[in-house]
C-alpha cells in the first residue's frame, strides 16, 4: 500500500477528534475529522475515505443512523463505531448493519492499530480480487464459528488462504472448539466444494470397523458384510476427507493411511481391485501430537504428511470476546428454531457466560443457551435459567479454600489466566487499579504458566 | 544541538544513568538532566487514574525557553491522551518537547517479574522514538528501525534499537551505531 489511506474520525468530542487525528497522522494516514453525522455524510459525499471511524453517540444525528446514510450511499463503505461499555449490545446490532467492527472508548491503541490495519487490508484484498474478476466469492462463514476476536479473525485469514491450495491441513484444538465446521468452510471454500466432504470420527471406530470404513469392503469379506459397500476414501474423490480423531488410529492403520494417501489407491477389504480416488485430507485432533510420536502411538512420517498446514483454534475461555456475539447468533437460532419471539439475555446473565470457562466450548454454550430458552419463562433469559454450574462456576473455585488471602490468590490467579495476563483488563475486571494489582502479583508470586 | 532529559516523578536513578550513557554514545551532542518545577498532579485525571500527556507538554513548553535543544521528559507515571487507553509517549513533530513513561515498559507490568536490562533497552528504543518525532520523523516501516511504531510493548521489543539508514540521515549529531 503506497497510497496513504484515508480516515475519516466522526466523534462529536473535540478532545477526541484532536488525539485520534494525531495518533492516526503519526501512523501515517490521511486524517480528516467531523463533529457531527451531517458534516461527515457531505464530506463522505465530495472525496473518498477508505475508512470512517464513527461515535455510536452523537447529538442529532446518531453513528447508527450515520452508518445507514453512508451505507446507502456506498454499501462497500468501511465503518468502525466507536461505543461505551454499556452499549456492547447495540454495537453488536450495528454489525449486522454492515459495520466492519466496534471498539470501545477510551481505545486501547495496540487494538486500534491492528483493527484499522486489517480492516484496510481486507478491504484492499477484496478490491484486488474484484479487479482481477476472479470469482473468488468472499469465504463463506460456517455458522457457530461466529467471533470477531482477534484469534478468529486469523483463523479465517487462514482458512481463506489455505482453502484456494490442496495442501493437506491438520486442525488443532480442544473438544466443542468446532474443528469440523472449520474443515466444512475450508472445503466449501476450495475448488472442491462441488464435490462431498466426507466426515470419519476415527475414535468412534474399532480398528476392523474403521478398515472398512475407510476402504470399503467386497462382498463377504467378514461376517455382517453382506453387500459390497464403497469406503469414505472413495466417496470423498473429487472433494475433501476429513478424519477427526486422528490421534486414536492404531499404528497398522496409520501405516495403511500414510500409503493411502500417498498414493491415492487401495484395495476394498476383501478386494483385489485397485481403487483410485482423487482427494484432500484435512484431519483434526485435541490430542499432542507430538508426544505421541516420542512415546512411539503415531507414526513421525505420517505426522509429518499430515501437518502440513495447521490451523489452532483457541478455547473459548481464550477468546472471551466472542462470547456476546455467539449468545446473541444461538439465541437467534433458537428463536426461529423454537418458533418463540425473539429473546433477549440479561447483563448479569451474560457476564455469567463471558465468565464461564467452558471446557466444553462453543458446544457447551450453545447446549447452554438452548436449555435458557427451553426452561426460561421470560423475553430475557436470567441468571436462573442458565445450567447451575455455568452460573456457580465462579463460587466453585473458592469451595476449598478457607482463608481470605487464599481464596484472593486463586482468584486473581484465575481471572490473569482467562485475560491471557492483561493486567489492564484484569484490573479493570477487578475493580482494583494496576499498581495494586501488581502488589498482589509480587504478593502472591503469581506467574504467569502456573494454572 | 543538545538534548535535556527532565525527570519527573521518575523513580530510578540507576535507570537515568543507564539512559544518560546510552544517550551519549549515540549522539555527539551534550546530555543533560534537568530538573522542572512542574506539578504532575495538576494534570491527573481523577476517573482515569492517569496522566494527560498533551497538557504536560503543553506546560512545559512554557518553563523551557532557557534550554536549547530537545528536551525529554521522563515519568513513571501512566500517561494517557483522551481517546486511547494510554500512550508510551508523546512528541511534537519537529518540536522540542517530548515527553516517555516507563510505566508501561516495566517488565512487571505484564508478567509481574522485573528485567532491569529489558526496561533499559525498551527505554533507549522509546527514547530515540520520541527525538525522532523531534527531529520530523514519521514511522517507519522498516521493522528494524525505531521509529517503527508500537503500541504495545511487544512492537517494542521487536522493533530495532536504532534508526535506519533513511531515518538516520534526518537526525542530527547521531552517531553510526
Ligand atoms: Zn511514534
Ligand atoms: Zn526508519
Amino acid at each position: 500500500m503506497d497510497k496513504k489511506q484515508r480516515i475519516l474520525i466522526v466523534d462529536d468530542e473535540k478532545i477526541v477528534r484532536e488525539s485520534l487525528f494525531h495518533w492516526f497522522e503519526e501512523e501515517n494516514y490521511f486524517v480528516d475529522t467531523a463533529e457531527d453525522g451531517e458534516i461527515a455524510l457531505k464530506k463522505y459525499s465530495k472525496e473518498k475515505f477508505d475508512l470512517l471511524l464513527v461515535d455510536m453517540k452523537m447529538p442529532g444525528m446518531s453513528g447508527l443512523d450515520l452508518l445507514s446514510k453512508i451505507k446507502a450511499i456506498d454499501k462497500d463503505a468501511l465503518i468502525i463505531l466507536f461505543t461505551a461499555f454499556s452499549s456492547v449490545p447495540t454495537a453488536i446490532a450495528a454489525l449486522k448493519n454492515g459495520a466492519y467492527d466496534y471498539i470501545t472508548k477510551p481505545v486501547d491503541p495496540d487494538e486500534l492499530a491492528h483493527l484499522v490495519k486489517n480492516a484496510l487490508e481486507k478491504r484492499a484484498l477484496k478490491m484486488e480480487n474484484v479487479q482481477l474478476k476472479e470469482n473468488i466469492s468472499e469465504i463463506i462463514r460456517p455458522d457457530n464459528l461466529i467471533g470477531e476476536s482477534f484469534q478468529i479473525r486469523k483463523i479465517y485469514e487462514l482458512v481463506n488462504s489455505v482453502s484456494r491450495t490442496d495442501t493437506t491441513v491438520m486442525i488443532r484444538g480442544e473438544s466443542g472448539t468446532g474443528k469440523e465446521l472449520i474443515a466444512k468452510a475450508i472445503h466449501i471454500n476450495s475448488n472442491r466444494k462441488y464435490s462431498p466432504i466426507i466426515t470419519v470420527n476415527c475414535g468412534a471406530l474399532a480398528e476392523s470397523l474403521l478398515e472398512s470404513e475407510l476402504f470399503g469392503h467386497e462382498k463377504g469379506s467378514f461376517t455382517g458384510a453382506q453387500f459390497k459397500r464403497k469406503g469414505k476414501f472413495e466417496m470423498a474423490d473429487g472433494g475433501t476427507i476429513f478424519l477427526d480423531e486422528i490421534g486414536s488410529i492404531s499404528l497398522r492403520m496409520q501405516i495403511e493411511l500414510l500409503r493411502v494417501i500417498e498414493t491415492k489407491q487401495f484395495n476394498r477389504v476383501g478386494g483385489n481391485e485397485l481403487i483410485k480416488s482423487d482427494f484432500r485430507v484435512i484431519t483434526a485432533t485435541n490430542e499432542p501430537l507430538e508426544e505421541l510420536v516420542k512415546a512411539g502411538k503415531f507414526r513421525e512420517d505420517l505426522y509429518y504428511r499430515l501437518n502440513v498446514f495447521t490451523i489452532v483454534i483457541s478455547p473459548l475461555r481464550e477468546r472471551r470476546d466472542d462470547i456476546p456475539l455467539l449468545v446473541d447468533f444461538f439465541i437467534n437460532k433458537f428463536s426461529s428454531a423454537m418458533n418463540k419471539k425473539n429473546k433477549s439475555i440479561s447483563k448479569e446473565a451474560l457476564d455469567f457466560l463471558i465468565n464461564y470457562d467452558w471446557p466444553g466450548n462453543v458446544r457447551e454454550l450453545e447446549n447452554a443457551i438452548e436449555r435458557a430458552m427451553v426452561v426460561g419463562k421470560q423475553d430475557t433469559i436470567i441468571v436462573d435459567d442458565l445450567p447451575f454450574h455455568v452460573s456457580k462456576n465462579n463460587f466453585d473455585l473458592m469451595k476449598d479454600e478457607k482463608s481470605l488471602a487464599a481464596m484472593e490468590k486463586k482468584y486473581i490467579q484465575k481471572i490473569l489466566n482467562e485475560n491471557s495476563w492483561n493486567i489492564s483488563k484484569t484490573a479493570q475486571i477487578l475493580e482494583i487499579d494496576r499498581v495494586t494489582l501488581y502488589n498482589k502479583i509480587s504478593k502472591y508470586g503469581l506467574r504467569k504458566d502456573e494454572y | 544541538m543538545e538534548i535535556f532529559l527532565a525527570p519527573l516523578k521518575f523513580y530510578s536513578n540507576v535507570l537515568l544513568e543507564r539512559l544518560v550513557k546510552e544517550l551519549s554514545n549515540r549522539f555527539s551532542s551534550k546530555i543533560h538532566v534537568i530538573d522542572l518545577k512542574v506539578n504532575l498532579d495538576d494534570f491527573f485525571s481523577v476517573d482515569r487514574r492517569q496522566y494527560y500527556s498533551t497538557q504536560i507538554i503543553a506546560e512545559v513548553i512554557k518553563l523551557t525557553d532557557e534550554y536549547d535543544g530537545k528536551v525529554i521528559l521522563l515519568t513513571d507515571v501512566d500517561i494517557f491522551v483522551p481517546a486511547l487507553t494510554f500512550v508510551f509517549g508523546e512528541a511534537q513533530l519537529n518540536g522540542k518537547h517530548s515527553i516517555l513513561s516507563v510505566c508501561r515498559l516495566h517488565e512487571e507490568f505484564y508478567s509481574g517479574i522485573s528485567d532491569e536490562n529489558l526496561l533499559l533497552e525498551r527505554t533507549v528504543k522509546e527514547a530515540l522514538h520520541e527525538l525522532g518525532h523531534n527531529f520530523g520523523l514519521r514511522h517507519c516501516i522498516d521493522w528494524d528501525c525505531v521509529m517503527h511504531s508500537s503500541n504495545g510493548v511487544e512492537e517494542v521489543d521487536i522493533k530495532g534499537n536504532t534508526y535506519c539508514r533513511k531515518c538516520r540521515t534526518v537526525i542530527g549529531d547521531y552517531k553510526y551505531y
